[in-house]
């Protein structure tokens, strides 16, 4: 590879060929600010417009500044990064910035959580001048389930046009107008509910403001956990235990399952289960299922639908509905971990615990803010009482129990309740890409051979990469499985898959970087993706740790179909346990 | 076969054409017939002669009687008297304002004699929508002439014509190319930007209404030197006659076999399609408008990849103005040696103005690079309108810089103007006089930038935002001496960060004007006044009792009843009434209303 030797800030530099100013002088501890520079290395986005200007830097016998972010080293290249004129137009280029944003930081959901904010203290800035004049570019507000748009607070660095439109392809924010009222909205400015967006906050999950906002339930929990005439249970996924921790200082990868059961319980819920019985419990349905789809094609049938696509995501299910409503008979019926809970909640616990179904009020603690979505869809609702009544992300819980008093860190580790709270390994990986796969091959295997599987490791699915696949011998017989995390890597099977250019037996599908890791109701990872990493790595070691590691062997989930279910996919199950899928072609 | 005696060349320009000339055509046609010269003298709807100040315009050839400000009820004295009798219409004739005398033909009018009109050789000339004429003008032999050569050849004759990017930013056009023709690909593309978005310039559109088909020669050289096979004119939606006669002129070259399939015989294979922009000033930065080509939202993103490398749909492009296009045929005609020696040390050729403002003749000119500032305004322009004094030029569009009576014999070219604090920019040349209040015009530009930045980078979506409202506090009377030092550091920041070249040029109206007229700035913060007298805020109408006679006409004329007097005794203005609207001023015959 070519080097390119340079100094920066009188200190010699040797990079590669390619590498800009801004990565080059990481290597020699100077780190320039920027504002609109995202890169998520690990899964290979990079947001780099070079709209915010904040990172420029001087080189010698250029007559301008230049973007640090977005200029490429050159041989010899003399670059400063310090000097008055860069750090004066620093300072200006962020006065102007700030001169149009919202000086309304204690009242704000970002608040100490803004990268505009951190930046502003970074710089030095003491004040804003011309601010008396100044006229603001205003826009309406937009409200939706999953999240809040307030983009009088956008800076416009395009990290969410990158997400929508790049990575997840769903094409539903875009900069409309010019100059100073420049936004980004959907087309013609209509609200998000009404655009092809699919609640999958990955907009929400880069803004460094307070611009996209996730929606906040908190109020709605805290008013049913006073009301002494409900019954409040809440259910945890997996992904939540695995990130939590960092709303309290505690390192990422860091996994704080104990301690958070004991949150909940003395934030007052009733009972505290886990979604992940819920995970098991989508195995034996999603996994039977699969099964008999195979079993079926084995046997000649040619109108069985394959590939199978798992069901858990919701908003891979929007961008299903809305791309492949000609393939509506595609994914799993099974209905996702969390509207399983609820059903199972509502049907069986309510009645186990003697409580009626509009007195127990079923909360879900979600790294998802497209969950808030899921569960008002109507066809998880009875009677307009809905399975799971309020969904609330793992910022929201944080958030909770910051306002309880409750000194996390000090918390004693607590097991979850029961019947809902056991699960198994296999639950717990439904948290990473690939996890929920792993876990049905483990479950699919014994059940299809009869016999144990002796590697519950499948390394072949794990990982980073966007597009996975991997063949796995049912002895005899070979499982083509793919494994697909964002939406645009989603489309790009899909449409394989379509024209007939794919074959599989099963697609796993999250929608979200890292799948539900990297969901949006997560800390922000700020740019940062190894954080996304560490997260995966502490599910992969909870799942070691536990004794029970096939869903199929967890024991009360045998309980559930000996009183309640009979087996999967029974008559009650699939009333209870499973769905179906609308054609929402029109939204795109 | 009867021949043709005499033409009678009618300009056919935007312009013109909303002074009736279309009707104009038709009377002298009328009149033709009627007379029986139908078959002798033929009339002409030609491009742009430039001279539209004082248009419609009439050309008799072969005598060059230049007719000026013809209305359709001049058509029957035109053809009764010049055309049947030889006597020229004298009341026609373009009046010299010095000597007041009537000049008989163009060779004589100083306006054209400084002149050397290379890239608009064809306008006001020939038909533009007749493919022949251009060809008897020596039309697609260049094209023959560079497809039977190696490209190379051709791309070295043009860079050693020196010829430069007249858009604005002058790069060696023979550079660019071979950089694009060095560049691999399976499709490459040339680009003509034809997105002119300068208010008060109209070079391109007036040569592409006035001589299509060169435009259409050189993208097809162009083509075969880089090796593209596929040209695409971006031009604005607003030039409703230039894409009619692009389209007519497209056509026709391929009847003729001059675009399309084996060009000439020569194996080579190049073909133009148009693309309609909606009217964005950014998408004349080339990489704006790829993007807005491509279907995506018009705005720059940072180069490299230059178009050369990665441009339209990612290939390879080489994207030249008009007016680049438009001097590559005759210098492949005449040789390289010919431009060069045309110009000054390092901007050679010449240069097309469209000369606005306060000048005596508005219109388009074609002058060789190093023509000083001077000539151009007070020879060729005929100087200032109602013998006001000159104050200041503003070349190079919006963004250009505002020179002043010091730089009157700067020559003008690329190194000149940019050493002065503007540009050359695409050829606008706006003419201010003594009653033109600078911050105001700076506030006028900025007004414009304001409205077309993009938005894409915050120093200037905001930034021109926020100079805006300071020029606009100072027109006000509200501005500080710290004001104007922020609005300069605003103005370098700006000018040191943003994006593309619109965001970078935006502050040199701002910039220039707080150098060359700080004075007139100061005086709008320390004095509150405006020395010329046009900021409303800061003027206020007073009546002079010496000469006021007490005629009562401005009183009856205020629409606000703030003038107060009886009959025969001077009047008084109401200050707290009086809403500035110059009413009185205008109305009064004997100057006894003043403005402060």
């Amino acid at each position: 590879m070519d080097k390119i030797k340079l100094t920066i800030d009188n200190m010699p530099v040797e990079v590669v060929k390619g590498t800009t100013i801004f990565q080059a002088a990481r290597q020699v501890g100077i780190n320039i600010p920027a504002l609109c520079y995202m890169n998520l290395e690990h899964l290979g986005v990079e947001n780099r417009p070079g709209a915010c200007r904040i990172c420029v830097v001087e080189v010698e016998g250029r007559r301008n500044l230049a973007p640090s972010c977005s200029t490429d080293c050159t041989e010899g290249m003399v670059v400063k990064t310090n000097t008055p004129k860069v750090l004066n137009a620093r300072k200006v280029v962020m006065e102007l910035i700030l001169s149009n944003h919202p000086n309304d930081c204690l009242a704000c959901p970002s608040n100490n959580k803004c990268e505009l904010q951190t930046l502003a203290a970074t710089l030095g800035i003491r004040e804003i001048p011309m601010v008396e004049n100044a006229a603001m570019s205003t826009y309406r507000k937009d409200h939706s389930l999953s999240l809040q748009r307030d983009m009088d607070k956008c800076i416009l660095c395009r990290r969410c046009e990158t997400m929508c439109n790049d990575v997840q392809t769903v094409g539903a924010l875009g900069t409309i107008n010019r100059g100073f009222i420049s936004v980004v909205a959907p087309a013609f400015e209509q609200d998000l509910a009404d655009s092809s967006c699919v609640f999958c906050g990955q907009c929400v999950a880069v803004c460094p403001t307070g611009a996209l906002t996730r929606t906040d339930d908190t109020g709605r929990v805290f008013k049913a956990l006073a009301d002494p005439t409900k019954t409040v249970v809440v259910q945890t996924a997996p992904a939540v235990r695995a990130a939590l921790g960092e709303e309290f200082g505690i390192k990422p990868g860091t996994s704080v399952t104990g301690k958070m059961a004991a949150a909940l319980r003395r934030l007052g819920f009733d009972k505290v289960f886990d979604t992940d019985f819920a995970a098991d419990l989508t195995i034996m349905e999603e996994g039977t299922e699969l099964l008999g789809r195979i079993g079926a094609f084995l046997g000649g049938d040619t109108s069985v639908k394959l590939p199978l696509l798992t069901s858990c995501c919701p908003a891979w299910i929007n961008f299903f509905e809305q791309n492949y409503s000609d393939m509506l008979d595609q994914p799993s019926t099974a209905k996702s971990p969390q509207q399983m809970f609820g059903a199972v909640a509502k049907n069986y616990l309510a009645k186990k615990m003697g409580v009626k179904r509009e007195d127990l009020v079923v909360v879900s603690v979600m790294p998802c803010i497209a969950k808030k979505y899921e569960c008002t869809r109507k066809e998880f609702s009875v009677d307009g009482n809905p399975d799971v009544d309020i969904s609330i992300s793992t910022v929201e819980l944080a958030s909770m129990i910051k306002m309880a008093n409750i000194d996390f860190v000090s918390l004693p580790d607590e097991d979850f309740d029961h019947p809902l709270g056991e699960s198994t390994g296999a639950a717990v990986i439904f948290g990473a890409t690939g996890g929920v796969m792993e876990a049905a091959v483990r479950t699919a295997y014994e059940v299809f051979t009869g016999k144990t599987l002796e590697r519950l490791d499948f390394k072949e699915l794990r990982g980073f990469e966007g597009i996975r696949t991997a063949s796995v011998d049912f002895n005899g017989t070979t499982v083509n499985v793919c494994i697909a995390h964002q939406l645009g890597n989603a489309r790009k099977v899909m449409d394989g898959v379509r024209s007939g250019e794919l074959n599989f037996h099963a697609i796993e599908v999250m929608a979200c970087p890292g799948g539900c890791i990297g969901g949006a109701g997560q800390p922000y990872h700020l740019g940062d993706s190894s954080v996304l990493k560490a997260r995966a790595e502490s599910l992969y070691k909870e799942d070691a740790d536990k004794p029970l590691r096939k869903s199929h062997e967890n024991p009360y989930i045998t309980k559930l179909y000996e009183e309640f279910l009979g087996e999967p996919m029974s008559e009650l199950a699939h009333h209870l346990l499973h769905t179906h899928y609308f054609d929402k072609h029109h939204k795109i | 076969m009867v021949q043709i005696k005499m033409h009678l060349l009618v300009c056919g320009g935007t312009g013109c054409r909303a002074s009736e000339s279309a009707v104009l055509v038709e009377q002298l046609n009328h009149q033709l017939k009627l007379n029986g010269l139908a078959d002798e003298v033929k009339v002409i709807t030609t491009g742009c002669f430039g001279f539209c100040e004082k248009g419609p315009i009439v050309k008799v050839i072969p005598d060059n009687t230049f007719y000026t400000n013809v209305t359709p009820e001049d058509a029957e004295e035109i053809v009764k008297e010049h055309v049947l009798k030889g006597r020229k219409v004298n009341r026609l004739l373009y009046e010299d304002p010095e000597t007041q005398e009537h000049v008989s033909d163009s060779k004589h009018m100083e306006f054209y004699q400084k002149q050397v009109r290379i890239a608009l050789r064809n306008c006001g000339f020939i038909d533009p929508e007749n493919i022949d004429e251009y060809i008897v003008r020596d039309g697609y032999a260049a094209l023959g002439q560079v497809l039977a050569s190696d490209p190379k050849e051709t791309i070295d004759i043009i860079k050693k014509s020196g010829l430069r990017g007249r858009g604005g930013a002058g790069f060696p056009t023979g550079l660019k190319w071979e950089i694009a023709a060095g560049n691999k690909a399976d499709q490459k593309y040339v680009v003509c930007n034809a997105d002119e978005g300068d208010p008060g310039a109209f070079m391109d559109r007036s040569i592409l209404e006035g001589d299509p088909n060169s435009i259409i020669e050189a993208m097809a050289i162009c083509g075969y030197c880089i090796g593209a096979t596929k040209g695409l004119i971006y031009i604005r939606a607003e030039y409703p006659l230039a894409i009619h006669r692009l389209e007519i002129a497209i056509k026709q070259a391929r009847e003729y076999g001059l675009l399309g399939k084996d060009i000439l015989g020569s194996g080579f294979d190049f073909d133009i399609e148009l693309r309609l922009g909606a009217g964005a000033f950014v998408c004349g930065e080339e990489t704006a408008l790829i993007h807005s080509m491509e279907g995506f939202r018009g705005e720059p993103t940072i180069k490299p990849p230059f178009p050369a490398q990665s441009g339209y749909l990612g290939k390879p492009t080489n994207v030249n103005n008009v007016e680049t296009f438009a001097n590559v045929p005759p210098i492949i005609l005449k040789g390289w040696e010919w431009f060069n020696s045309i110009g000054s040390e390092k901007s050679k050729g010449t240069k097309v103005f469209a000369l606005a403002g306060k000048i005596n003749n508005v219109g388009l000119i074609e002058v060789p690079m190093g023509t000083t500032l001077r000539d151009v305004i007070f020879e060729i322009g005929g100087g200032i309108k109602d013998g006001k004094r000159f104050k200041a030029v503003q070349t190079g569009g919006p963004s250009g810089g505002c020179l002043t009576e010091q730089h009157l014999d700067t020559p003008i070219d690329f190194e000149h103007l940019a050493a002065a604090g503007s540009m050359m920019g695409s050829g606008g040349m706006i003419v201010m006089d003594e009653d033109d209040c600078m911050v105001s015009v700076a506030k006028f530009y900025l007004d414009f930038i304001v409205e077309e930045s993009c938005g894409k980078c915050a120093p200037c979506r905001i930034g021109s935002k926020r100079m805006h409202e300071i020029l606009e506090k100072i027109c006000q009377g509200k501005g500080t001496m710290e004001d104007l030092d922020y609005l300069e550091n605003l103005g370098k920041v700006i000018k040191d960060t943003a994006l593309c070249g619109l965001g970078q040029t935006a502050p040199n109206p701002v910039l220039s004007t707080l150098l060359y007229f700080r004075d007139e700035y100061v005086a709008h913060v320390i004095d509150k006044k405006c020395p010329a007298g046009q900021c409303k805020a800061l003027k206020s109408y007073t009546i002079d009792p010496e000469k006021c006679i007490g005629c009562t006409l401005c009183a009856r004329t205020c629409p606000t009843n703030a003038i107060i007097g009886d009959k025969k005794v001077p009047h008084v203005i109401d200050q707290s009434k009086c809403i500035k609207c110059g009413a009185c001023y205008d109305k009064c015959k004997f100057g006894a209303i003043q403005i402060r």
